[in-house]
């Protein structure tokens, strides 16, 4: 057992055991930390991984941006009540319900009984594209196109955020 | 670099409609009350775009790493964009200054609708296909919301942007689990690929979520909820360039990959999507007897002309192509035309909209009402106008690929459509009323739907005019 893989069931057992807090406590900001944490690890395991790019964003975005975003909203509803996060079973819940087990099984079934069908990446060459240089390279190279769609697209949404919440048109 | 400034040669109409984009947008934010100017420069922008589409008609060569392919398919698709964009910018001006709410951000957000189109057309790599989608869907949320004080249009955007960012997640899983299996999200790799994968569980699924994706995105039943409510809060020109314009981007985009990327001819997913048709068929047409408000009419008839349409796709030969090119562009320009005429009689509180009140039209206004009854026949699918010949190639198509049964309830439920069409002429000519226009229509929209109205008659007795310009690149 080589370093690498202790370090993945460590973060392992930490990923798992901070999802299942999340969606067990009552506080919302307790579930939002719990949040953070998994996030966290979701980092760690792209790290050993060698996906160095996505563990930076996964940190940059998710666990701060995003969950900033978070805490924010949670601060601004000012749930008060905290038995309202906790109903009663209900069709929604078993439909939730019935999809995440849907997925599992999917999931299942691909990484347990399909692994032969997917396509294999050695080490070597995941090491080569997790970089941010090789992302950076293949992003002003092959994918220059749709990066450059990209910053039309923002700009879009930008200017239609813009009309639509500005407070007084003139 | 060199290959950079070629690719950039190649795709002049794309490129050019989006400096126009940026450009009005920087003139629009330099002062205010510059929207006339906006306006001017969006126009010139699709008219310089629609001819550039139309030259390059003859070529076609993929640009940018093959992730679009320019002129041909892409070409005749800009082309309808543009002229829909163009149309809509028209109508759009003597409509908001009725209201008193131009701005220019409107008129940006319809040229960069245009573009998002252009995009879905030309893709022909799965990323591509779905920055086109989003940049074309982002700009449609806002437009249809535009009017911030009224209530029905904060309530139609609403409910297509939260409708349409579930699509999204569709179309999002449905390109993962692809790219999953073929392990690319290149049209080319994908293709051949093709006959190896396509009985994977996996893959199929994938092409099972894309299906549901592009039946939101052209209101096929059983994906056609949104579509009602959605075209009756919109600002009808909005309406009018939602039922042209983005109809014929999801139609090229779902061609583009069920008929370029995919072989569907006799699968599995080729009758899902015959299923899709008959409903919309089936569904469109009945539902829009009941209805009253003629914006929701049109929308339950739109719905009805995308399955007219899927039944093509279904077919997936030749002819079926064809059909759905020809039918695209002959659809857009009798529902600009329609969506036109209703703009100007409509009243600034959305009254005036109902059957009822084109009571004695034709006696106040017997040129608008003479072009109101071309549209209508056209859409009814009456020759000799465009609308018979479109009808005419997809069940064709339907017919020749053993789909009989889909042809049947094509031609049956087109004289159902008869009925409620007929019916506004009815009342345009032998009610008597008092119907009439509030006051009389600009110029220029005046000219833009009349020539609609004129080329609706030229393709329906011409249809050769469009179909020749397809021969050279179609994908099956």
């Amino acid at each position: 057992m080589n370093v690498e893989t202790i370090f993945f069931y460590l973060l392992g057992a930490v990923f798992v055991g901070s999802a299942l807090m999340m969606v067990t406590r009552r506080n919302p900001v307790i579930a939002a930390l719990y949040l953070i944490l998994n996030f966290f690890c979701l980092a760690g395991i792209y790290l050993t991984l060698h996906a160095q790019f996505i563990a930076v964003i996964q940190i940059l975005v998710y666990a701060g941006a995003i969950m900033v975003l978070f805490v924010f909203v949670i601060m601004l509803l000012n749930l008060s009540d905290e038995r309202r996060l906790s109903e009663a079973i209900s069709f929604k819940k078993i439909v939730a319900g019935g999809l995440s087990v849907a997925l599992l099984l999917e999931l299942l079934y691909i990484f347990v009984y399909r692994k032969t069908d997917l396509p294999t990446l050695n080490a070597e060459r995941s090491i080569e594209i997790g970089t941010v240089e090789s992302i950076g390279r293949h992003l002003f190279t092959k994918f220059l196109f749709p990066f450059e769609v990209t910053s039309i697209l923002l700009l879009a949404a930008i200017v239609g955020a813009v009309v639509l919440a500005k407070r007084r048109l003139d | 670099m060199e290959t950079l400034v070629a690719d950039i040669w190649r795709s002049t109409p794309l490129v050019l409609l989006t400096l126009v984009g940026l450009i009005a947008l920087l003139v629009e934010g330099s002062g205010k009350g510059r929207a006339a100017a906006v306006y001017w420069i969006s126009l010139v922008g699709t008219i310089a775009s629609f001819v550039l589409s139309f030259l390059s008609l003859n070529t076609e060569e993929a640009a940018f790493n093959d992730m679009i392919l320019q002129g041909g398919y892409a070409a005749f698709f800009g082309m309808i964009f543009t002229a829909s964009a163009f149309g809509t910018l028209i109508l759009s001006r003597s409509y908001l200054r009725r209201l008193h709410t131009e701005r220019g951000e409107f008129y940006v957000l319809i040229v960069f609708a245009a573009i998002g189109m252009m995009l879905m057309a030309s893709a022909i790599d799965l990323i591509i296909l779905f920055l086109g989608i989003e940049v074309m869907s982002i700009c449609l949320y806002v437009l249809v919301g535009f009017l911030r004080t009224k209530l029905t249009a904060n309530e139609s955007a609403l409910k297509y942007f939260l409708l349409g960012a579930f699509t999204t997640g569709f179309l999002l899983y449905g390109i993962a689990l692809i790219y999953g299996t073929v392990g690319s999200t290149s049209f080319r790799a994908i293709s051949a690929a093709f006959p190896a994968v396509s009985n994977q569980p996996l893959f199929l699924l994938g092409a099972a979520m894309l299906v549901i994706a592009f039946s939101f995105k052209v209101a096929a039943v059983p994906f056609h909820m949104w579509a009602p409510d959605v075209y009756e809060g919109a600002p009808t020109p909005i309406t009018a360039f939602m039922s042209t314009g983005t109809k014929a981007a999801a139609f090229a985009a779902f061609v583009g990959v069920f008929l370029g990327a995919f072989q569907i001819a006799g699968s599995k997913l080729s009758e899902v999507i015959a299923l899709a048709a008959a409903a919309s068929m089936i569904i469109g047409n009945v539902v829009a007897i009941s209805q009253s408000n003629l914006k929701r009419m049109l929308a339950y008839s739109s719905i009805a002309h995308a399955g007219y349409m899927l039944s093509g796709i279904s077919a997936a030969n030749r002819e079926g192509e064809t059909g759905i090119l020809f039918y695209l562009a002959t659809y857009t320009l009798m529902n600009l035309g329609a969506f036109g005429v209703l703009s100007w009689v409509e009243q600034k509180d959305d009254t005036k909209l109902t059957f009822d009140d084109y009571a004695g039209f034709s006696a106040q206004q017997p040129f608008l009402a003479a072009l109101l009854s071309i549209f209508l026949f056209s859409l009814a699918g009456i020759p000799p106008f465009a609308g018979f010949f479109g009808k005419y190639y997809v069940f064709l198509a339907a017919v020749k690929a053993d789909l009989t049964w889909l042809a049947i309830i094509g031609v049956l439920t087109s004289v159902v459509s008869v009925y409620y069409y007929l019916r506004l002429v009815m009342m345009m000519y032998f009610q008597p009323g008092g119907a009439t226009v509030e006051e009389p229509p600009a110029q220029m929209a005046f000219i833009a739907v009349t020539c609609a109205a004129i080329l609706v008659v030229l393709f329906g007795i011409y249809p050769s005019l469009i179909v020749d310009l397809t021969k050279e690149f179609l994908n099956i």
